[in-house]
């Protein structure tokens, strides 16, 4: 590896990269320039480029109120962060004793546990929309935002085990044990020597489930009985109707939607590639 | 003396009556409450925000986004709570009082001065189950300046258009069966026949296919056009002439000079074309029973003062008998009134909304060449007919139950002799550190994860619904499992879906892997600048929502208007119409899904490189191996581990993918693209709800996922 490779090999590596990467920009620039142009169907052309730049879409997208003339996307916008913030706390809180205990302790179970874990992934959710609104219901949670943080979270916990567990079997047992044999408790090394370690795979984790929660819409709109009480989707969806679809909203909200996850994703892209397979050579 | 038990009693009926009068207060307190699925900010919702404002009751509003609307309807209605009040289309009455979610007028006084046909599409076994608000048909707009003057049938238009140069005479969406009603009107072919058959499986219905398919090919209208295509073309001037609804209007920007009139007659038969009509009812549900308040509502909607804000707010024609004051003026809303009058009410029995189906296909095929109008009705008919088969007869629970209770009691004893085995009892007290930990996520898992999944598997054991629903055991899997008693890879059985299912999944993981496997390797290169740059926009597509991702996908890939026939066009090659082969719609799909999920890999990819330690590779690069040995016998080897969980946990959510599939292709040609995912939620939503039926595949898939993991799993082990 300490050859330096010729010119043209780098130029290709930089020609694929480049190819590649005009693959995953182009629909974007697509729903771009839809969100930033006046028109509300999309124009035929190979360069998505817009011709009249506005930003009318955009205006009215961030600019939308209430019946009773209330900011509501003001509102709407906290309710998604809270809720995304909120769900991602809640799901990572509860994935990672569990995750823990099943990468260092051994009980009765966890062979099944584990796979009935994967099975919750392979049912399709088409018909659990509606026992989830009368357990909610029961619950008397509907039409809160903590009842729509508990069914994300919930869902969100497979995925986050997954994750965490791969994590936590990276990190060397001797850690642990050092501290154990410093006088702390089990639960005081897994707070004290397990968790700051795992920080990165923690941070991955967190993310995913707030994009999952960001994104999510089908259940925000059954649980939600409120337009206050609405999430960003939920509104980014209204501007399809049955008969009449504004694109350019629709793109613009996608944009506002989108730019958060995608700001995210920047911060956090460094532990991204370390972080989502954190220790997997142990497989 | 009273007795303290007397006293006692007293008191609890007095708590009793307090209680009450207090839930009935707090009943009374509560504001009306109205749902709707109005666009955000169109002129609809703008119309019913202005005529709530004048409601002497205050009103409570909601929004609901369209997709969600039925299910949000049934789960709040059937409740007990949800609105008092809701607006929405005469054509899903007989599904709503199937459901139970609205009731009878309280006084049919509410429709009275309103138009005739609109208060018959609002009837249903005699009573009046609403108050119609507004009525939507489909007119023909005309180009002023290629058509100067209206003409007597639809022939003498064609003669008489001067369309644009490259241009067509008449926009019209000939795929959808919607748009194709008042051509089956003009040829007498009904669409829901009596007894509730397939009525367009006649030489009638055949004719009207056929003689659009001859329009198309003597390129007087657009191939393959689409509702927005149509509106698309009329906008820009390159149609002289378009069949389209009042919305319509809203998404021309920038049009020419146009007008409206109520479509034409055919010459060909002599008949008037007459479209359906649509008609917006204010439905009243159990709950808006209890108080006058909604009644009253529910009539106010439709008074003269509401329609008259409706016709100039919304620019909809109303249901009132006379016409508003804008009605008698805008040419507009003239135009829409006299189309309405002489339109169809669509039929509100639930078995209509089962024509359009079958019927958009029968009619894509036969304007693909693929078929003979005769022979893709009759494939639309007997696909009808499967649909509408009777109820599975219901089934003896007690075998079941008993199936049931054998089972938990093998559960009891394994459990009780596993509590006298030492060694186990001993095992299970050392779990209990290790339980203290799992149990918040298990017991959210189970309450919110497995207990819905739960109770949706069971209602695959049940059909029919209301009055009629059934146990009927077994019955579903039987009928899903035998093809419908057709052949075995007849087009739509559970075993062709399957297969395409399978193809899927594997085409998609291999693309995954082979992409991101090697942009994960490129990006790995010491080597390489500007690495952070490539490695923060290849990740794009993951952060964007994957709805919108597919949304936009199917928007580039329209034949007319989408990037990629444009794209195609620069190097020369015809334009593609992308979902009228399942080759073509496949690898629409799949283009779609291998963007959305290729930076996932890239990703991992790369995490597991990291774990491929330098020293290996200079060892093995000491030893004489070439790069590509050092790739394959090296490199690999150590990162397949680290890759298997993410192909598994990939083809999991890619054989589940409902979101591509569903909005990209959505199934297109024929059903042929969708997967069992799409299947299930087309017999769940769009085929009479048959809930049970789809619960059915639900489980299916996941038997099938869960046999084939497991088998992978031991081979890997």
């Amino acid at each position: 590896m300490t050859r330096r490779a010729p010119w043209w090999e780098l130029a290709l590596v930089h020609a694929a990269l480049v190819v590649a990467t005009a693959f995953a920009l182009y629909p974007v620039l697509w729903v771009v320039t839809l969100a930033l142009s006046s028109s509300r169907v999309p124009e035929p052309t190979a360069l998505p480029l817009p011709t009249r730049p506005s930003l009318d879409n955009l205006r009215a997208v961030v600019g939308a109120t209430s019946s009773s003339g209330h900011w509501l996307f003001g509102v709407q916008l906290l309710n998604s962060v809270v809720v995304s913030l909120a769900t991602a706390a809640v799901g990572c809180a509860l994935a990672l004793p569990a995750a823990y205990a099943l990468a260092r302790l051994d009980f009765v179970g966890k062979r099944s546990g584990v796979s009935a874990l994967l099975a919750t992934q392979m049912f399709p959710t088409v018909a659990s929309a509606i026992p989830l609104y009368v357990i909610l219901s029961a619950l008397g949670l509907l039409d809160t935002r903590t009842g729509l943080v508990v069914c994300y979270a919930s869902t969100s916990i497979p995925f986050a085990v997954f994750q965490l567990q791969r994590a936590i079997e990276a990190i060397p047992r001797e850690l642990e044990e050092a501290a154990m044999v410093d006088g702390a408790t089990r639960l005081g090394a897994f707070v004290r020597v397990v968790l700051p370690a795992a920080r990165p795979a923690i941070a991955i984790t967190f993310l995913f489930a707030f994009m999952s929660a960001w994104n999510e819409f089908i259940l925000a709109a059954t649980l939600l009985g409120r337009e206050e009480s609405f999430t960003l989707p939920v509104l980014l969806s209204r501007y399809v109707g049955e008969h009449d679809a504004d694109w350019g909203r629709f793109a613009a909200g996608a944009l506002v939607v989108s730019a958060p996850v995608m700001a995210l994703f920047y911060v956090t892209q460094r532990h991204l590639v370390g972080g989502l397979t954190a220790g997997g050579v142990k497989g | 003396m009273i007795s303290s038990e007397a006293r006692r009693g007293v008191a609890a009926l007095l708590a009793l009556l307090a209680v009450w009068c207090a839930a009935a207060h707090a009943e009374a307190a509560r504001p009306l409450t109205l749902w709707h699925a109005y666009r955000q900010g169109g002129a609809e919702e703008r119309a019913l925000a202005e005529i709530l404002a004048r409601s002497p009751e205050p009103v409570e509003v909601l929004a609901v986004p369209f997709e969600g609307y039925a299910t949000k309807l049934h789960a709040a209605i059937s409740h007990g709570d949800g609105p008092d009040v809701f607006l929405d289309a005469h054509e899903r009455i007989g599904d709503f009082v199937a459901r139970g979610l609205i009731v009878p007028l309280p006084s049919p006084s509410a429709c009275d001065g309103l138009a005739r046909a609109a208060v018959r599409a609002v009837t249903w076994e005699g009573q009046l189950v609403g108050v119609p608000i507004a009525q939507k048909t489909l007119a023909l707009y005309l180009n002023s300046a290629q058509v100067p003057e209206d003409t007597p049938d639809l022939e003498a238009l064609f003669e008489r258009a001067r369309p644009a140069e490259g241009g067509v005479v008449l926009g019209h969406a000939s795929g959808s069966a919607y748009a194709h009603a008042p051509f089956a009107s003009a040829f007498g072919a009904v669409y829901l026949g009596p007894g509730d058959t397939f009525g367009l499986a006649t030489p009638a219905g055949a004719s009207s296919i056929e003689f659009v398919a001859g329009l198309t090919k003597r390129g007087l209208l657009p191939d393959d056009a689409t509702p927005s295509l149509v509106s698309e073309l009329f906008g820009s001037g390159r149609a002289a002439a378009a069949i389209g609804g009042p919305w319509m209007a809203g998404d021309l920007r920038a049009p020419p000079p146009y007008r409206v009139v109520p479509l034409p007659r055919l010459r060909a038969t002599g008949r008037p074309m007459r479209p359906f009509l649509t008609v917006e009812v204010a439905f009243l549900t159990p709950r808006g029973r209890e108080r006058a308040a909604a009644g009253a509502l529910v009539a106010g909607l439709a008074s003269e003062e509401a329609a008259e804000i409706r016709a100039r707010v919304g620019r909809t024609v109303t249901s009132r008998a006379e016409p508003t004051a804008p009605e008698r003026t805008d040419p507009f809303l003239l135009a829409f009134a006299r189309a309405a009058a002489t339109a169809e009410p669509m039929p509100s029995r639930p078995a209509m909304r089962l024509v359009f189906e079958p019927a958009d296909r029968a009619l894509r095929k036969v304007l693909r060449g693929d078929a003979t109008a005769a022979a893709a009705l009759d494939e639309a008919a007997h696909r009808f007919d499967d649909v509408r088969r009777p109820l599975p007869p219901r089934a003896a629970p007690a075998p079941y139950a008993a199936l049931v209770g054998v089972a938990l009691l093998g559960l009891v004893a394994v459990a009780a002799r596993r509590a006298r085995d030492a060694v186990a009892t001993g095992a299970l007290a050392r779990s209990r550190g290790a339980y203290g930990y799992v149990a918040p996520a298990t017991i959210a898992i189970l309450a919110l994860v497995v207990a819905p999944l739960v109770a949706g598997a069971a209602a695959s054991f049940f059909a029919g619904r209301g009055d009629d629903a059934r146990f009927v055991g077994f019955a579903h899997y039987v009928t899903i499992l035998t093809a419908r008693g057709g052949a075995w890879l007849a087009s739509g059985s559970f075993y062709l879906v399957l297969l395409v299912t399978v193809l899927w999944t594997a085409a998609n993981i291999t693309l995954h892997v082979l992409l991101g496997g090697a942009l994960g390797l490129l990006l790995s290169r010491r080597d390489l600048r500007g690495k952070a740059v490539y490695r923060v926009l290849l990740i794009v597509p993951w952060a964007v929502p994957s709805y919108v991702t597919a949304l936009a996908w199917k928007g580039m890939f329209h034949r007319q208007l989408g990037a990629v026939n444009a794209l195609l066009a620069l190097v020369g090659v015809e334009p593609v119409s992308w979902f009228s082969r399942f080759s073509t719609a496949f690898s629409a799909n799949l283009a779609t899904n291998v963007w959305l999920g290729f930076p996932f890999f890239v990703v991992v990819t790369m995490g597991a490189l990291t774990s491929v330690p330098d020293d290996v590779l200079e060892a093995a690069a000491v030893d004489g191996a070439t790069r590509w040995e050092r790739l394959w016998r090296v490199t690999l080897p150590m990162i397949r581990p680290v890759l298997a969980p993410a192909v598994a946990l990939g083809a999991v959510w890619t054989f589940n993918m409902f979101n591509v599939v569903f909005l990209v292709s959505g199934g297109d040609p024929d059903g042929t693209t969708d997967i069992l995912v799409s299947e299930a939620y087309r017999w769940a939503f769009a085929r009479e709800a048959q809930i049970g039926y789809a619960a059915a595949y639900s489980v299916l898939i996941f038997a099938l996922l869960f046999a084939g993991s497991r088998a992978l799993g031991r081979r890997a082990s």
